[in-house]
């Protein structure tokens, strides 16, 4: 009974480390580049929640789609403003200005919020007890919204033009150019989509954990790059099994006294094992490499 | 002769300037003249410096991003501060000198140990993969060392150093800092060197070559791992305590931003950034006091995303080549450098990647001065 706990726990933050390994995992098929800025973009969306429910009082689901749209236009606009102009630059370069935003916005939410944590508290969730056993509905209301979402999104990309339209570019950019596809239009997309993801985690995170500070995303977003590596990145059922497997192993790990301390570098180093053992990910594809 | 023509005055200028920077505090230092403050600074621009150089092997020449710098110090900090413990027990005091030398060599050995490790997997990946990699090398060394039982590195409350004399450290920093530099402008100047950067510009073709890449790589990444390792045992001397939270990710970020403010690839241009970044964070902390303190990381921030674009972005080349520095000077010379020293093999400036469209498409812009078709229009 215990071990099922533990599972299921596993399975719901898994599943937040999912929706964020989304994000990564599409924005790296499309765009060709590590967003290291996605986590402090959940990190703005529980700002968001904050200001709209907390100060403002809102309703918090309302305060949820006020999240999910100014994360998709910030994720466009970070695009726009400092991806876009490196197009065809040295992946270098734009890792680099990559990891420059992700400082940059950590620095702005400290200079607006301060460095003290903010407390978003938006409902209370009971536990749901079937028969002797009992789990949080956290966990449920997790799982099931996760599940409605990542099906969402995978007939999304497979039943309609503007899916398949990212499968061609993120298959070949410059043939998709030329079947007519606006590859800048289909990355405009991607980013907003990934950004609205990665609101919904931050939602999810906010439900666990009330405080909120400026580095709420960094860590998890780490971590969720980590599972996108370990499913296979690029690939999306990939990223949903590879964010899983992360909330599992840290879910166990945390509950074994012994080793709980040493969760972080347990998780790590199964990344760094899968990527010597299989680099392209558990459902990665191998691509030989052409001149 | 012909090996006097090649060398140039200008590329020992760092040494010269180092050297005499070195002699003239170290002079007042041994007098005990100068104030603490001052110390302070040399001994944490000398460990900039160090980390600065190091780090540039990596990014600049070898042309991979390392996310764990931090680490690598870290695993140099507490090995050589405890090798600092063990051997001052068993040696007693007045050999400060010789602890501090085999510290250093124990530290930057560990270090370079671990370089090892996480260069195996870096000659599987290449890039993102990479930086994830090394990124999550830091996290496990930080985690590690503040989870470890506190009896052997003092866990999360940090290890106490030993502390040493403050007078005379920096002398020995900057004495490191000019081994450094030698032993990593000599290696990118060497044969070896001219393979790794053949790596950064195509890995594929300096494979097809016959450059042993996975012998390079690990090369590369051992050597910058046993310098920041020394950095990490220089640290450790200074501190009253080595604290695992010290060597976070956003240490390895400052060190980024030193290695990508300076320019990537180039050594003079490390040790300047470094020494300016070091005098900065000081300046700064006195000025920006409590929430204040984060527009330092804004103002960092905002460094690195503007050069990078600026430097990198295909869409800014022709307003670049226009401003930059070099062509500037160059007017004044009455020749354009671009045409001449394409091919030339520069000590300081390893040759860039060549554009296989800009060699192939020949270029003929009907407004410049350098073309004869153009000034042939305008006669007519």
């Amino acid at each position: 009974m215990n071990f099922l706990e533990t599972l299921l726990n596993g399975l719901s933050s898994g599943s937040t480390y999912a929706m964020i390994a989304l994000g990564y995992t599409m924005v790296y098929g499309i765009a060709k580049m590590l967003n290291f800025a996605h986590g402090d973009v959940i990190m703005v969306g529980g700002y968001t929640l904050y200001v709209t429910a907390v100060t403002m009082g809102w309703n918090p689901l309302l305060a949820l789609l006020m999240a999910i749209i100014c994360c998709a236009v910030l994720g466009v606009t970070i695009e726009k403003l400092a991806y876009k102009p490196l197009r065809g630059a040295s992946p270098l370069a734009v890792l680099i200005t990559a990891i420059g935003m992700s400082y940059l916005l950590q620095s702005v939410a400290q200079i607006i919020f301060g460095s003290a944590d903010r407390m978003v508290r938006l409902f209370e969730l009971g536990k749901i007890s079937i028969g002797s056993f009992q789990i949080s509905a956290y966990t449920v209301v997790t799982l099931v919204c996760s599940a409605v979402i990542m099906t969402a999104l995978t007939l999304f990309v497979k039943y309609t033009r503007i899916g398949r339209a990212m499968i061609a570019v993120s298959e070949d950019r410059d043939a998709a150019q030329l079947m007519g596809i606006n590859v800048n239009f289909i990355i405009t997309i991607t980013f907003a989509i990934g950004s609205a993801l990665a609101a919904f985690a931050g939602f999810f995170m906010v439900l666990k954990s009330p405080p909120v500070n400026s580095t709420l995303g960094a860590m998890p977003g780490i971590k969720a790059f980590t599972a996108a590596v370990i499913g296979g990145i690029g690939s999306i059922p990939g990223a949903m099994l590879g964010g899983i497997l992360m909330g599992i192993v840290e879910s166990v790990a945390q509950t074994n006294a012994v080793i709980a301390p040493f969760t972080v570098a347990i998780e790590f180093s199964i990344l760094i094992v899968i990527l010597l053992v299989r680099p392209s990910g558990i459902l990665g594809k191998k691509r030989r490499e052409k001149v | 002769m012909s090996k006097l023509k090649n060398i140039k005055w200008k590329h020992y200028l760092i040494y010269v300037v180092l050297i005499a920077v070195t002699c003239y505090f170290g002079f007042f230092g041994l007098q005990k003249n100068l104030n603490r403050i001052t110390t302070i600074l040399l001994e944490k621009a000398a460990i900039a410096m160090i980390l600065a150089v190091s780090l540039n092997l990596v990014v600049g020449f070898l042309g991979e991003l390392s996310l764990g710098h931090a680490g690598f110090m870290c695993v140099g900090a507490f090995l050589g501060a405890k090798a600092a413990v063990a051997l001052t027990a068993s040696m007693g005091p007045g050999n400060e000198l010789l602890v501090l030398l085999i510290c250093l060599l124990v530290g930057g050995a560990a270090a370079a140990v671990c370089g090892v490790i996480i260069g195996l997997p870096a000659l599987r990946l290449r890039g993102d993969y990479l930086a994830i990699v090394t990124l999550a090398f830091g996290e496990i060394v930080r985690s590690l060392f503040e989870n470890l039982p506190d009896e052997m590195f003092g866990g999360s409350l940090g290890l106490t150093a030993i502390r040493f004399e403050r007078h005379y450290l920096f002398i020995v920093g900057f004495v490191l800092v000019i081994i450094t530099l030698a032993v990593i402008q000599n290696l990118i100047r060497s044969k070896h060197g001219r393979a790794v950067t053949a790596i950064r510009d195509s890995e594929i073709a300096s494979r097809a070559t016959g450059i042993n890449v996975t012998k390079y790589k690990l090369m590369v990444f051992t050597i910058s791992a046993f310098f920041a390792g020394i950095a990490g045992v220089l640290f450790a001397f200074t501190q009253s305590k080595v604290q695992p939270t010290t060597f976070d990710y956003n240490y390895s970020i400052e060190i980024l931003v030193m290695v990508v403010l300076g320019g990537m690839g180039s050594l003079p241009g490390s040790l300047i950034s470094a020494v300016l970044i070091t005098y900065l964070n000081e300046e700064l902390q006195i000025i920006l006091t409590g929430d204040l303190a984060v527009l330092r990381g804004l103002m960092y921030a905002l460094v690195m995303i503007l050069l990078v674009i600026y430097r990198n972005a295909p869409g800014l080349k022709a307003f670049r080549e226009k401003w930059s520095v070099k062509n500037l000077f160059a007017k004044l010379r009455r020749h354009d450098p671009a045409h001449i020293h394409d091919d030339e093999a520069k000590w300081d400036r390893v040759p860039t990647k060549i554009m296989v469209d800009e060699v192939l498409s020949v270029d003929v812009q009907t407004k410049s001065p350098y073309d004869p078709d153009s000034q042939w229009k305008e006669d007519t």
